[in-house]
């Protein structure tokens, strides 16, 4: 049965135990009022980290450094493949190095603007304040950042700012970033605080008494079913944007862990917010496995532009200057090509429904470098972008530095995720869930360099705090994985496994993953309206149908099997969709990513409704899969920055 | 766009387990576009023997877009496939023509087993890092970043050698299967660093004996490593790594 809005129940309303006080001594007051286990016991400790990204290996690092026992898991081969190595530009820090008036308020109202006041005001402020220690540890590591001559720290800008904020290392931030917090992470493997579990996939939280006290994964290679117990799970396994089947992540990057929490308990936090990045290299066809991201620092030195001629099929080089409209710069003179992502996705869109799209299929805009190579130099731009610029030569098999880049959006991160309090505790009490995994940070729409910087927060410098407040003040006995809460897992693991492979279908897994990324690619995707939302929600119960009435797994569930674990994630997504459609039909308004065409200002640009979506919608799971989920909401409230209609005019 | 599309033939190495012994088996796959990636070739493989009740051929990858490292793959002898700086993820299938048979086989090396097909295990990579690819600093212990001026000709050196991105076809196109180019350029990356210099010799030490104890071979400056890496790692990161190792040793 499809869920529906009229069929929305309202529970008990969230509470985000924000500190009280000015919002720039919140974070200390936590601090202070935080309780902290003695170094003698924390040995005592087993925390059960799922996922290895930036959030996962900086936490299972501090929190072994601490003293606690760590027990890390990931689906890849080594932690270092987690999909954070694949952030290309920066990540933001108010240091304010280049003497631009940058300031940690700065950075605050940059991301609270960014995320069309939808984030709240605590958690962000203190991810700016977090921001300038993230720096300095990096560097202690030796990530090798950018440098100017003097020796000091370069920095660039990225979009919906006004100042040089962002840090980088070439084209491989995140790749830098990534292993600096692998290194530390492997560091406390060398001695012995943290025990590395490779290709293991959680498939299920194990709650006991009301608390997460285990975790059952499957061994990627024999296919055994195993346990864990530990006196807290965090989850930090990244975001959901394969949903929609074609998009930046990397393929293994998937939704069944937060998925099976949400299942056991934990709320989901806003899920239709969801970021639809403007600059990626447009599908060139059907059989196309993923998109491939190009950084959002390209912008600081690429002019977007369209023809002015609807259809003009010339190449670029023949459309003289006052025939190109360079609509960003146009629209938005203070910040030009550098408008937040879902700005310059939604435009880029708008231009190419409009009938100036270019590329073989209509679906492109140019990014153009022609500009900034003559003024400064091809060298300067091979420094800067030499990377991307390498690897868009590669997919497409043209050279940017002498025609410009073709570029359409593509969905690339999830705002949502699983509702976390300031303390970054779900609703399940041990639940911890950090970086993109959860909801926290930034509202409806993230600014560029700012999935690093929160990622490397949560795990460096909040959970080693919060977790040890949890660990001291509650009671938590022994259990073991023989437990009946860890047996019927198991069993449930078991059942739902043998069923995949039962079904012996006629579609494969990745078919019917093309099928679910189109509905919601067209009804939940850069724009939105009622009438697609209420078709998707029909929709999807019977694609889940047809899953088990078609699906083919081929292979056995006793060894290698990639087939096997795709399946299960993509019955995850659907469901997922399911919940991202109610959530986005639900709020009748539009707000960053999230689009809906019947709430739009006359110039096209997202109408927020305060008075009444002024919150974040937390969804529990109504204990079956037939019921509509219930809503539970946490107001936002802003003492520091007036919501305001965004411009970047 | 299909007058393009090729047919090509397939030897791919299939084994069920490390235990098993593996072999050769010849697959046809046909209208295959030359803007699908190689990978993308390979899925649609993997779809047809689906669907015709096979066992689709098991190959490691993630990110698809030549950063995280995950995907192998010796394709016509060469490790990553004969173009210069690409992972097999990102060569395109425009660099192959119809009719071409195309042989594929995993990563071989007595330190990377063989786990199924064409997926080795390369946790020996993560071992050696475990030994000192870090510099020990505890979290929160650090002076402002910019309180350490480093040379950007310094910090450009140190990334040119963290570029790396721990695949392996260093040691897959080793006639030693030596790791030396893996190992070399994490050792470099700290080397060139101010903040690598407390631990720089113990560093050298613990991991080249790592090296040595995973069943690495040693390096005979065959240059083969260099050729095939997707990263472009210089060489010059071995010699380096060998000083590094005198010197320690003589200290």
């Amino acid at each position: 049965m499809a869920f529906s809005v009229d069929k929305i129940k309202e529970g008990k309303p969230l509470d985000g135990r924000i500190p009280e006080g000015p919002i720039e001594k919140k974070w200390d007051r936590r601090k202070n009022e935080l309780k902290v286990v003695s170094p003698n016991n924390k040995r005592k400790y087993t925390i059960l980290v799922v996922g290895t990204g930036l959030a996962g290996a900086s936490a299972s690092a501090a929190l072994a450094e601490l003293g606690y026992n760590v027990k890390t898991f990931c689906i890849q081969d080594s932690p270092r493949r987690a999909h954070s190595i694949a952030a290309q530009g920066g990540i933001n820090a108010a240091k304010n190095y280049q003497n631009d008036n940058d300031s940690v308020f700065r950075l605050f109202y940059d991301t609270i603007k960014g995320g069309d006041f939808r984030a709240r005001e605590g958690n962000v402020y203190r991810l700016a304040q977090l921001s300038v220690d993230i720096i300095d540890q990096a560097v202690a590591q030796g990530v090798p950042f950018a440098r100017e001559y003097g020796g000091l720290l370069a920095n660039r800008s990225f979009g919906g700012v006004l100042v040089s904020r962002t840090f980088y290392a070439r084209g491989q931030t995140g790749q830098q970033l990534l292993l600096g917090a692998y290194g530390a992470l492997m560091r406390q493997v060398d001695l012995g605080q943290v025990e590395i579990f490779p290709r293991r996939e959680m498939l299920d939280l194990v709650v006991i008494d009301g608390k997460a006290r285990g975790i059952v994964v499957r061994n990627l290679i024999t296919g055994e079913i195993e346990s864990y117990v530990g006196h807290a799970v965090i989850l930090a396994s990244g975001g959901y944007s394969n949903v929609y089947y074609l998009s930046t992540n990397a393929k293994n990057s998937n939704a069944t862990a937060v998925w099976r929490a949400y299942k056991k308990g934990a709320y989901f936090a806003n899920p239709s917010f969801t970021q639809i990045h403007p600059t990626a290299i447009p599908q060139s066809g059907h059989y196309q496995s993923k998109l491939t991201l190009m950084s959002e620092s390209l912008r600081n030195d690429g002019r977007v532009w369209v023809p002015k001629k609807k259809g003009d099929k010339r190449p670029p080089n023949q459309i003289p200057e006052e025939e190109r409209d360079y609509y960003l710069e146009r629209k938005y003179p203070s910040f030009g090509n550098l408008v937040p992502r879902d700005v310059a996705s939604r435009n880029a869109k708008f231009m190419c429904d409009a009938g100036y799209g270019v590329g073989e299929f209509g679906r492109a805009v140019y990014l153009d470098f022609s500009d900034a190579i003559k003024r400064r130099g091809i060298d300067y731009i091979r420094d800067k972008y030499g990377n991307l610029f390498e690897m868009y030569e590669k997919i497409t098999g043209e050279n940017p530095y002498e025609v410009p880049m073709k570029i359409y959006p593509a969905p690339h991160y999830t705002m949502g995720g699983l509702w976390v309090d300031y303390n970054l505790m779900s609703t399940i009490p041990g639940l911890f869930v950090l970086g993109e995994a959860n909801f926290s940070d930034h509202g409806a729409n993230r600014l560029g360099a700012s999935a690093l910087m929160q990622g490397l927060a949560d795990g460096y410098f909040i959970i080693p705090y919060t977790i040890g407040d949890y660990l001291a003040s509650t009671d938590l006995p022994n259990v073991t994985t023989e437990e009946k809460e860890f047996q019927e897992s198991r069993n449930a693991i078991q059942e739902f496994v043998k069923r995949l492979l039962s079904v012996k279908g006629k579609k494969t897994v990745m078919e019917l993953h093309i099928e679910l990324g189109e509905l919601m690619w067209d009804y939940v995707g850069m724009a939105r309206n009622e009438k697609g939302l209420k078709l998707v929600l029909e929709k999807l119960p019977e694609l889940k149908k047809e899953f088990w009435n078609n699906i083919n797994v081929p292979g056995s569930d006793k060894n290698l099997n990639k087939a096997l674990e795709f399946a299960g994630r993509l019955y995850d997504f659907i469901e997922l969709g399911e919940l991202m459609a109610l959530d986005a039909l639900h709020r009748n308004e539009s707000c960053g990513g999230h689009f809906r065409e019947e709430y739009q200002t006359p110039e096209g640009e997202a109408l927020r409704d305060d008075e009444h979506f002024s919150y974040v919608a937390g969804w529990e799971y109504p204990g079956n899969d037939e019921d509509t989920p219930i809503l539970h909401k946490e107001p936002l409230v802003f003492e520091n920055v007036k919501p305001t209609q965004r411009s970047y005019k | 766009m299909s007058d393009k599309n090729m047919t090509l033939t397939l030897r791919i190495w299939r084994q069920k387990d490390a235990n098993s012994k593996g072999g050769f088996e010849t697959y046809t796959v046909t209208d295959i576009s030359p803007d699908m990636s190689f990978l993308e070739m390979l899925d649609v493989l993997n779809d047809n023997l689906t669907k015709e009740g096979k066992e689709p051929v098991e190959f490691d990858n993630d990110c698809r877009e030549g950063i995280c490292g995950m995907c192998s793959l010796v394709i016509n002898g060469i490790p990553h496939g004969d173009q210069h700086r690409t992972a097999t993820c990102q060569l395109h299938m425009r660099h192959f023509h119809d009719g071409q048979t195309i042989t594929i086989e995993p990563f071989r090396a007595k330190a990377f087993p063989v786990v199924k097909d064409l997926v080795v295990d390369r946790s020996a990579f993560d071992r050696i890092i475990a030994k000192g690819g870090y510099i020990s600093v505890n979290t929160g212990s650090a002076q402002d970043a910019n309180n350490i001026p480093i040379s950007k000709e310094a910090a450009d050196a140190a990334m040119d050698s963290a570029e790396c991105i721990g695949c392996g076809a260093c040691v897959a196109a080793c006639p030693n299967a030596s790791a030396s180019l893996f190992v070399s350029a994490k050792i470099s990356q700290y080397t060139f660093l101010p903040q690598g210099q407390p631990e720089r010799y113990r560093r050298v030490l613990r991991m080249v004996e790592q090296m040595d104890a995973e069943g690495f071979g040693g390096c005979s400056n065959h240059g083969e490593c260099e050729a095939v890496c997707p990263k472009g790692i210089s060489i010059a990161n071995i010699a380096r790594m060998r000083r590094e190792y005198v010197k320690a040793s003589l200290r």
